[in-house]
């Protein structure tokens, strides 16, 4: 690449990440609001709260305020001190140590899913490509459908009785620092049904691409046929597998509350969901505003990556 | 203080009964040979929501708090008081002025002596407006003098009647004589709080590192929605009759899930899921095991200006009430040995015998005759049935429950009934605007004691959500809060609810579990499930 491209790709992210901040910006007011109007409110319980004590509480939370201010003061201790509010239903900790603790986990498993799903989706489909209906195609193709089908609310139930009831060889939940043992499963269970799909898109790219014109160049040009998957058939064969892969990623960090639920690993999509139960506004903004930063920096990474892909793609 | 000299041996005895039944050498049966690891490994649902004792508010916080702190008085597996910091206490004439007398060697596991101010410090700080604790209304209804205008902010915290007389010597006056006073210095908003830590570290006092705390325990580890540990605390006044040296608490939100581990050895105790006791007790004899609880079930008519016209109509809600099939819901849509409700009050409560009304004592048969006759005699028939709406909060086991009643309903009397299930929150907000026509409702007591049951049903109360007012009954509550013995009034009171029915009680709740057959000592008689890890040891097997 040389230096124009650089500078051009450099001025186009900062564009896109200026247009970013007005984009969380609006989230957070939609979101706030929201929450509000959704009935009843944090404390909001089954034994109802005699006014004095409630108004303590509100007091205390500032609740009490008009709701724009409350807003405002939101915002301000988020720009000032990074300080994304109390957590109104875990009083020992606060929204940062939630997110400080409960992110990590799902990065970590979430990653390592992406991986899993990514690399082994991929090679399924690029052999059912390449060994075009043969039993490796038939197979491969199975194999997809199956994980497809297999979401990961039946996947774990499955994976909790093979592998803890029947054979005892792993752990039924936890997270116990993200040993190994733990990780088996939460990654197995959330990277299944994507990992179905990326064969599936992979396979059916590379078939289009290998049908092609420049294909057709290189094999008549006596190049092996190793070289022309790898040196020209994978990368466009890839690109509808990045568009797909972006939101997947952000997905798989987000969408990851069953898996936190299911197998205990104290993720924050669980904290996520809770948090929306209890009315909990200061978590639930915080997680929201976390994932949405994500996929506006995940859809940045993916559209970069384009043009790192292919060539014709210019920013 | 002590007037007369009967009233100071009454007390005396009292307090000596009190230490006599605290022996802790009989925790273990002869023969009995103790594991060699002696964990407790045990499912909560849910995170809890604080160790702090002042703070704490829901059931999963409370069993760790219990462990770390210790109040005044604690209970025995029966739910009996037993002495706790104070060794006892006695009460003035008119049992307004209650005094505790601290043992001399409780100690924070720093080291410090546990005194008398640390209680007053920890009172004060549970009525404190700026500590703002969602138990404030606990004082509150504990009586303690000034309370009240405190949260309200009209007076300083300074000035709640609890005083250290000396450092073993803690006073408290109350406004209006309690008879069940002591029994509320159970609840955990009442423990002792350390004060230099909390000033040390503010809100930050209650991780791991920072903690100090008087009970039998000490908290070692907490993972945020995953796991906390609990360890024995050596500077424990009775350190040396507690046996079990661990305590964990693991978050598992699906039952499910928590059922299989519990297979696979992880667990030691966990409850079973609705609907699957009959089969695990027939799998797993003596480990699936079901005792009654402190909670009722119901549904609550509205009774008040926003409720259907029918409702208000006695026969209407009589008839309805006769015709759900008890024994059906308990032993066939539960099946967890929930007792069948005929009273609002659960039998289980203490110094509590359920009247026995007239629709207890028939047949299922003649409580469906009665029924349709009563609602033909309001003029409800096939060609002009009765028709309502029935809310409860969506959960399975709750639709199991209106499912069944409204077939019942629908089958015996032709009502015609259409369910509505919503989200907790929303559920809270309107049923709490009596914008409802029957809804469900459940309650678990916060003191065992038929009032904590009843207050419900006052006209004044907060939590009356169907706005019942009754006159006689409210009359009836307020004597029996003043009176030494009040069984006689609660049973009136609920002779005046059988015939009155504004509400109709479906079941008591039962707590089922998977309890390993090696953990000895579980408190199975103890209604409010007030459990002490300290009480608790592990067999070899």
């Amino acid at each position: 690449m040389g230096p124009l491209l650089v500078l051009a790709m450099l001025s186009y992210t900062i564009r896109r990440l200026l247009v970013a901040i007005p984009t969380i910006l609006l989230l957070i007011v939609a979101c706030f609001f929201l929450m509000h109007v959704a009935p009843g409110g944090p404390f909001t319980s089954e034994r109802p709260l005699p006014e004095a004590v409630l108004a303590n509480i509100e007091a205390r939370y500032g609740l009490d305020q008009p709701l724009w201010k409350q807003l405002w003061d939101y915002l301000t201790n988020i720009v000032v001190h990074f300080d994304f509010g109390p957590s109104f239903k875990f009083k020992d900790r606060d929204v940062n140590d939630i997110i400080a603790h409960g992110f990590p986990i799902s990065l970590t498993y979430g990653f390592l899913a992406f991986l899993a799903a990514s690399i082994v989706g991929i090679a399924l489909g690029v052999a059912a490509a390449i060994r075009h209906n043969t039993w490796i195609d038939y197979f491969a193709v199975c194999l997809g459908v199956a994980a497809q089908a297999l979401p990961n609310f039946i996947m774990g139930p499955i994976l909790i009785l093979t592998f803890t009831l029947w054979l005892g060889l792993l752990p039924g939940g936890g997270w116990n620092g993200g040993q190994w043992q733990y990780l088996v499963m939460p990654v197995i269970a959330l990277s299944t049904s994507y990992m179905g799909s990326i064969a599936r898109i992979t396979r059916s790219s590379m078939l289009e691409i290998l049908h092609s014109n420049f294909i057709r160049t290189a094999r008549a040009k006596g190049l092996p046929e190793y070289l022309i998957i790898w040196r020209h058939a994978l990368k466009p064969t890839l690109l509808p597998v990045i568009s797909y892969l972006g939101p997947v990623f952000v997905y798989v960090l987000t969408g990851s509350v069953f898996v936190d639920i299911y197998f205990s690993t104290g993720g924050l999509g669980q904290s996520y969901v809770s948090s929306a139960l209890s009315r909990d506004y200061a978590v639930l903004l915080g997680v929201t505003i976390l994932y949405g930063a994500l996929t506006v920096i995940v859809n940045l990474l993916t559209d970069l990556a384009y043009a790192w892909f292919d060539p014709k793609i210019r920013y | 203080m002590l007037k007369t000299r009967k009233t100071f041996l009454l007390a005396l005895v009292s307090s000596s009964l009190l230490i006599g039944t605290a022996s802790a050498s009989s925790k273990v049966p002869d023969g009995v040979k103790l594991a060699e690891d002696q964990t407790f490994v045990y499912r909560v649902l849910d995170e809890h929501s604080s160790v702090d004792p002042q703070v704490v508010e829901d059931v999963t916080g409370s069993e760790v708090v219990r462990d770390l702190f210790e109040g005044l008085m604690n209970q025995d597996s029966d739910g009996n008081l037993v002495p706790g910091v104070a060794t006892g206490y006695t009460v003035n004439d008119d049992n307004t002025v209650y005094t505790f007398t601290l043992r001399d060697n409780a100690k924070w596991s720093n080291g410090d002596a546990v005194t008398a101010q640390d209680f007053v410090y920890g009172w004060q700080r549970a009525v404190d407006p700026e500590l703002a604790s969602p138990y404030q209304w606990f004082m509150e209804l504990m009586s303690i003098r000034n309370a009240a205008e405190i949260i309200k902010g009209e007076k300083a915290k300074e000035e709640l009647a609890v005083k250290a007389i000396d450092d073993l010597t803690f006073e408290v006056t109350l406004t209006a004589p309690l008879p069940y006073f002591a029994q509320m210095t159970t609840q955990s908003t009442t423990y002792p709080a350390p004060r230099a830590v909390i000033e040390k570290h503010g809100d930050k006092w209650t991780r791991p590192e920072n903690i100090v705390s008087n009970g039998a325990y000490i908290l070692t580890e907490h993972v945020p929605n995953e796991r906390s540990v609990r360890e024995r605390n050596v500077q424990y006044w009775d350190n040396d009759n507690t046996i079990l040296d661990k305590t964990v608490a693991l978050v598992i939100n699906d039952e499910n899930v928590a059922l299989t581990r519990f297979l696979a050895g992880e667990l030691d105790r966990t409850e079973v899921p609705a609907g699957q006791f009959p089969r695990l007790q027939k799998e797993y004899p003596g480990v699936a095991i079901s005792f009654p609880r402190l909670c009722n079930y119901y549904y609550t008519f509205n009774l008040s200006d926003s409720g259907p016209e029918a409702f208000k109509d006695v026969r209407v809600r009589q008839a309805l009430a006769l015709a759900v099939d008890r024994k059906i819901i308990s032993e066939k849509v539960l099946a967890g040995g929930q007792p069948e409700a005929y009273t609002f009050t659960p039998e289980a409560v203490a110094g509590f015998t359920p009247p026995v009304t007239e629709m207890a004592t028939m047949s299922q048969a003649d409580r469906d005759a009665k029924a349709k006759q009563l609602l033909a005699e309001a003029g409800y028939d096939k060609s002009n049935p009765l028709s309502f709406e029935m809310i409860y909060n969506t959960s399975e086991s709750h639709k199991k429950v209106a499912v069944a009643m409204s077939q019942m309903w629908k089958q015996k009397l032709g009502t015609q009934i259409s369910l509505a299930n919503m989200e907790w929150k929303v559920f809270l907000e309107t049923r709490g605007n009596q914008d409802f026509e029957l809804a469900r409702g459940a309650w678990c007591g916060d003191y065992n004691e038929a009032s904590t049951f009843l207050d419900l049903l006052d006209s004044e109360s907060g939590y009356n959500d169907g706005k019942y007012n009754n006159a006689k009954l409210d009359e009836l509550l307020d004597t029996a809060k003043r009176s030494t013995d009040a069984a006689d009034y609660y049973r009136q009171i609920e002779e005046m609810l059988a015939s009155d029915m504004p509400v109709i009680p479906v079941y008591h709740y039962a707590g089922v579990y998977m309890m390993d057959s090696d953990v000895g000592n579980w408190p199975v008689n103890n209604v409010q499930t007030r459990w002490y890890s300290k009480d608790l040891y592990k067999t070899a097997q």
